[in-house]
Order: structure tokens, then C-alpha cells, then sequence
């Protein structure tokens, strides 16, 4: 565990401070090695640049067109691909749909032009209640784990079970267990439809992402606690502070770094959730989240849902930088004080 | 690491001695009970699955908790090719999954020994530009490959299904690789330069033989993203249940309509999982390291 810290310092202080450390070595840099560098990473961007960046550059190109289908001003089917302009992102973020005589309205419910901003609420819902509540049990899992006892092997297994189960068995597992005769409805003693009414359908899905994802949480923390030098604590402990007040003012402080990122990396995969809501309640009953909206939409026309997944990365983009910037002076606070 | 925290209290003065060891009893009890709150919770929906996979599809609902109505017939129906494709879909993820974690690893491993020991110009904008690649929704890259592999006549193949997974593979086994190449003992490396090897021959002769664990366990851990993969999947496979993996036959598994084949699903994810399960117990300290390795670079 402890390289890999080390290798955390490291590298998280590498875009900052890494180019201008570089232009003052560039002196020092053997061009050979730079050579080669170059030769070792060019597969990896050429790799990334045909299955990422090109789709993706598609995708915005796409999303300016028109899909073929009847045109409702001439009555004519057209072949789509013509320049539409921004109609595709007014059909989604304003929900305007054409009509007969060529102007516009707002979506007739059950469309998916309807559905976008529901589904913007589910996603962003989902991120936040589930967010929070894997990271307070990670860190309960992460604390017990940190302290020695007997049994911790099988903790420490036992926690990984949950992670390694495929999501789409967990979906079905949490299916058979919401099921209204299932076990849930039996231990708790109720008759709830979990995963055909709105709010029991949202539950669900949340509760089965916690139990999921919770494990991953627990093991970034973990990795975090086991930086801290024990000495931290003997200090705290001298100068009279208590268990809360060294969890709060040692713990917490110095575990940070590695806590912004498990919450970083739940968040980024929380916001592009599908398979669990997919199969666990596909999607209806007000679980449709971001990207289950557009795999619907892609048979219907794929120029709309180029538009439609632009939007979506573009919103989950600007929320992982905001995240990013937002952590990022509490790491690098976090770290100054680490190193003195 | 509490026994060393005990131990000073020991040594120190009486007068300290009894306190400090009635609050390493009640320490001890909360441990225990949050060691069984913790244990039932990671473990009691999977012993629910295990105990569903053996029980007869007409007790479906029973509570039991216990083992009853015992029988292998779940297991049989799922492997029944006459009624669901899952022994070929465990055929195709097998499949699939080789192919990008080789591809991956390939690949992977050149970029991580350039990142994690080269110098060169553009370091962090190569590092930004693969974690980025890695942030990516399924769904953005989605929608246009379904359209070019659609004209292309790819969909349902399975180079259809491997090429998009290098997507996030590719990034998650360039992560994990620098990190753990930045921690191994380079020195040995420089060692082997100053005796007159080329770059190339102190990494294929020194390091490569050193790095074999983390190569390992990186694939492992590739392996384990690309047969959990569902969305690109689901998609691109379009219904071609000959080339689909088992997360997309396992989410369509069916018993005939109006029927909800609970068990048999189970016992279906079951197999599915068992695999991974035993990777995991056998494995546990290397998918930990690799894990918070990958993990905590972000």
C-alpha cells in the first residue's frame, strides 16, 4: 500500500507543476529518451484517438443534423443528414418538437424529448443520495478495516465480493430480492411494488448501487488511512485529543486526497449509470437516467442522440472539472501539511 | 496496528491501566459488531443468490434462509441451449475479454514505462488526455459507433464488442501499470544502463522479469472491466445473441413469456460470478494494491 502512495504524491502534483519542472530540466533530458518516449505512447494515443476521440468529434459533427424521417412542413420523407443547426439541442434542452405546419412545440409527454430534463434530475439525484451514502458507510468500512483485529482477512474478502459481482447479476440479484412477494418486503414486513412505483423504484436503485459500489469506496480510503504514520495519532493522543476530535482533525485532513478521489471516480460513474437501473427496473417509473435516455433514442434517430450524448458528456465533463477544482485545493492543502 | 497502540498504555503508569483497559473491552465489542454488520451486509445478498440457485423454482418466494427444496435443475436450464444462448455467452465474454486485455496490456504497457520513467516534453497533457479518455460516457462514443459499424455491417460481431471496451480498458491499464512501475526498484534499471544496455535491454532484461506480478495483476483486473462491460455490449450487439457476452445474456434471460425465471437467473449469475469470487479470494492482497493503485491516481 505504501508505494502506492507514494506514487499518489507524485503524480497528483505532476499537472500542475510538471511542465515547468520539465522546461527546466529540458537541458538534463537526453533527446534519445525523449525519442523514445515518444515511440512508447504514440500506440496508446493512436489507439485512443480512433476509438474515443474520432467517435466523439463524429458525434458533435452529427449532432447539427437532421435525422431522415417525414418532414413535416412538405410532408415528404426526407433521407435526414442535412444541416439542422442547433435543433437538436433546442429539441432537447427546450423541448421543442416540430409540428405540422412547420413551427414548433413543446414535446408531447412519453416522447423522449419530454423525458430530458426528468432524466438530468434522476441522474444528478441518483449521484448525490448515492455519493453520500457510499462515502459515509465506505469510511465506517474503511475505519473498521484500518484497525487490527481478528477476522480481518475475511473482512477484507468479504468486502470485495459485492465489487466483483457483474452489475448486471447484481441488477437481477436486487430484482429477485425487490420482487413484491421477495425478501425485502418480507423482512421489512411491507407490500411495497419496489421496482414498479416512483419513489420504492428510485430506493432500489440506490440501495443496490450502495451495496455495489460501497467496497471500492472503502478500499481507496483504506489506502489513504494507511498513509497516515501512526505517529499523527501518538501526538493528538499526547496533546489530550479525544477519538472524535483526532478522527476530525487527523483522520479526516490527511485522508482527503484519497477520499476527493473515491468520491471523484463514484461521482463520474454514478452521472453515466445504465446498467443497474436498465435491468432493474428498465428505466421506467422515473429511473430513466442520462444514458438510458439516449441508447432510446438511438434507433430513433442517431443524429438526435449524437446531440442528446454530447449534452450528456458535456455535462458530465463540466461536473468532473468542477469536482476536480473544487477537491483540488483541498488536496494540495492537505498534502503541504502532510509533508511538513 | 491497535495491539502497538495498546501496548505503551501497559508500560505506563498504574493509575492509567485500569481505565485503558475497560475501553479496550468495549472497543473490542464494537469491533465484533461491526464486523458482523459488515459481513452481513457484503455477504447476505450473495449467500441469497447461492441459496436461490439451488432451490426448486417452485419455492421461489420461500424465506427459508437455509438451504431447502434443494436441486440442480436451475443450473441445467440455464446451460439448456434450447431455451437461453448462456453457454455461448460465456464462450463470447471469454472471448472478448482476452482480446482487450491483450490488446490492452500490449499496448498499455509501453505508454505506463514511458510515463513512469521517461522525461520527456508533454508528460501531464498525454496523462490528462488518457485519464480524460477514461472519463468519457459509454454514451458519447456510443451513438457514432453504432451508426459507422451499423454501415459498416458490424454490429454483432465481435469485433464489434472488443474494439469500443479498449476505450476504458486501455486507460484503466495505462493507470495502473504507471503507478505500479513507478514504485518498483528503478535503480536496478540504472544499474544495467551504466553496464551498457540500451533503454530497450535494461526494460525487456531487467525490469520486464521485475514487473510480472503487476502485469498480472493489471490484466486480471482489466479482464474482470471487460466481463462486467454491459452498455457498448447490450448495443452493439444488436440482438445477436451469438456474439453477445453473458452480462447481456444474463440482463435478456428468459423462461418463455408471462414467466419470471428467478432462480434460474441466479443460478445463471452465479456461474458468472464464481469465477471472478474465486479470483478474488485467491488474489485478494494483488486486486487491492492494483485496485487502490489505479484507483487513487485518478
Amino acid at each position: 500500500m505504501t508505494p502506492a502512495g507514494q506514487v499518489e504524491h507524485r503524480v497528483v502534483k505532476k499537472p500542475n507543476g510538471g511542465r515547468r519542472r520539465s522546461k527546466a530540466r529540458r537541458g538534463a533530458t537526453n533527446p534519445g529518451e525523449a525519442r523514445l518516449a515518444y515511440a512508447l505512447i504514440t500506440p496508446t494515443l493512436l489507439m485512443l484517438a480512433l476509438i474515443v476521440g474520432y467517435p466523439i468529434i463524429k458525434a458533435v459533427y452529427q449532432s447539427f443534423l437532421t435525422d431522415p424521417g417525414l418532414d413535416q412542413a412538405s410532408g415528404l420523407f426526407t433521407a435526414g443528414d442535412a444541416w439542422f443547426g442547433l435543433h437538436n439541442y433546442t429539441h432537447w434542452l427546450l423541448q421543442q418538437c416540430a409540428t405540422s405546419n412547420g413551427g414548433y412545440t413543446a414535446c408531447p409527454s412519453g416522447t423522449p424529448g419530454s423525458q430530458f430534463w426528468e432524466s438530468v434530475g434522476v441522474t444528478v439525484g441518483f449521484t448525490v443520495v448515492a455519493c453520500t451514502l457510499e462515502t459515509v458507510i465506505g469510511m465506517v468500512f474503511a475505519l473498521m478495516m484500518h484497525r487490527a483485529f481478528r477476522g480481518r482477512a475475511m473482512v477484507r474478502v468479504s468486502i470485495l465480493i459485492p465489487w466483483a459481482i457483474p452489475t448486471a447479476v447484481t441488477s437481477k440479484l436486487w430484482q429477485v430480492m425487490f420482487d413484491p412477494q421477495g425478501c425485502i418486503n418480507k423482512i421489512l414486513g411491507t407490500h411495497y411494488a419496489w421496482t414498479s412505483s416512483l419513489w420504492p423504484a428510485r430506493c432500489a436503485i440506490v440501495i443496490a448501487d450502495t451495496w455495489k459500489t460501497t467496497p471500492f469506496i472503502a478500499l481507496l480510503i483504506l489506502a489513504g488511512l494507511q498513509n497516515i504514520p501512526e505517529e499523527t495519532y501518538e501526538a493528538a493522543k499526547i496533546d489530550g485529543a479525544n477519538a472524535w476530535r483526532r478522527f476530525t482533525s487527523v483522520t479526516l485532513p490527511l485522508v482527503k486526497p484519497a477520499l476527493a478521489v473515491a468520491v471523484i471516480f463514484r461521482a463520474l460513474d454514478t452521472l453515466r449509470m445504465y446498467d443497474l437501473p436498465k435491468i432493474l427496473t428498465g428505466g421506467a417509473n422515473g429511473t430513466t437516467t442520462s444514458s438510458i435516455l439516449v441508447v432510446d433514442q438511438l434507433t430513433r434517430g442517431v443524429n438526435s442522440a449524437s446531440a442528446l450524448s454530447t449534452i450528456t458528456f458535456v455535462f458530465i465533463f463540466v461536473i468532473a472539472f468542477g469536482l476536480v477544482r473544487l477537491f483540488n485545493t483541498n488536496i494540495l492543502g492537505a498534502q503541504t501539511k502532510a509533508v511538513r | 496496528m491497535a495491539t502497538t497502540a495498546a501496548l505503551p498504555a501497559r508500560t505506563t503508569g498504574t493509575s492509567v491501566r485500569p481505565r485503558q483497559r475497560r475501553k479496550v473491552r468495549w472497543n473490542t465489542v464494537g469491533t465484533a459488531v461491526t464486523t458482523v454488520i459488515i459481513l452481513l451486509w457484503c455477504l447476505a445478498p450473495f449467500y441469497w443468490m447461492l441459496v436461490l440457485s439451488f432451490r426448486d423454482s417452485a419455492y421461489t418466494f420461500s424465506t427459508d434462509l437455509w438451504f431447502s427444496h434443494v436441486t440442480f435443475d436451475n443450473f441445467r436450464y440455464a446451460f439448456n441451449t434450447n431455451y437461453n444462448p448462456f453457454a455461448q455467452s460465456l464462450l463470447n465474454s471469454l472471448v472478448i475479454g482476452t482480446v482487450v486485455t491483450a490488446l490492452s496490456m500490449v499496448i498499455g504497457v509501453f505508454a505506463a514505462y514511458a510515463l513512469a520513467r521517461l522525461t520527456f516534453r508533454g508528460k501531464g497533457i498525454v496523462l490528462a488526455a488518457i485519464l480524460g479518455a477514461s472519463m468519457f460516457p459509454g454514451v458519447a462514443i456510443l451513438t457514432p459507433l453504432f451508426q459507422l459499424f451499423s454501415s459498416w455491417h458490424w454490429l454483432g460481431t465481435y469485433q464489434a464488442l472488443a474494439l469500443p471496451q479498449i476505450s476504458f480498458s486501455l486507460p484503466l491499464a495505462v493507470y495502473t501499470l504507471t503507478s505500479f512501475f513507478a514504485a518498483m526498484p528503478w535503480n536496478l534499471e540504472e544499474a544495467a544502463r551504466v553496464d551498457g544496455a540500451t533503454p530497450g535491454q535494461a526494460f525487456r532484461l531487467v525490469i520486464l522479469p521485475l514487473a510480472a506480478p503487476a502485469l498480472f495483476t493489471t490484466s486480471i483486473l482489466v479482464f474482470l472491466a471487460s466481463w462486467n462491460e454491459y452498455l457498448l455490449s447490450s448495443v452493439l450487439s444488436n440482438g445477436a445473441t451469438a456474439v453477445a457476452p453473458s452480462t447481456v445474456a444474463i440482463a435478456n434471460f428468459t423462461a418463455g413469456p408471462h414467466i419470471v425465471p428467478y432462480t434460474q437467473t441466479m443460478a445463471a449469475g452465479l456461474v458468472v460470478t464464481i469465477p471472478l469470487i474465486v479470483v478474488v479470494l485467491l488474489l485478494q492482497h494483488r486486486i487491492v494494491s492494483g485496485l487502490t493503485a489505479g484507483g487513487i491516481k485518478g
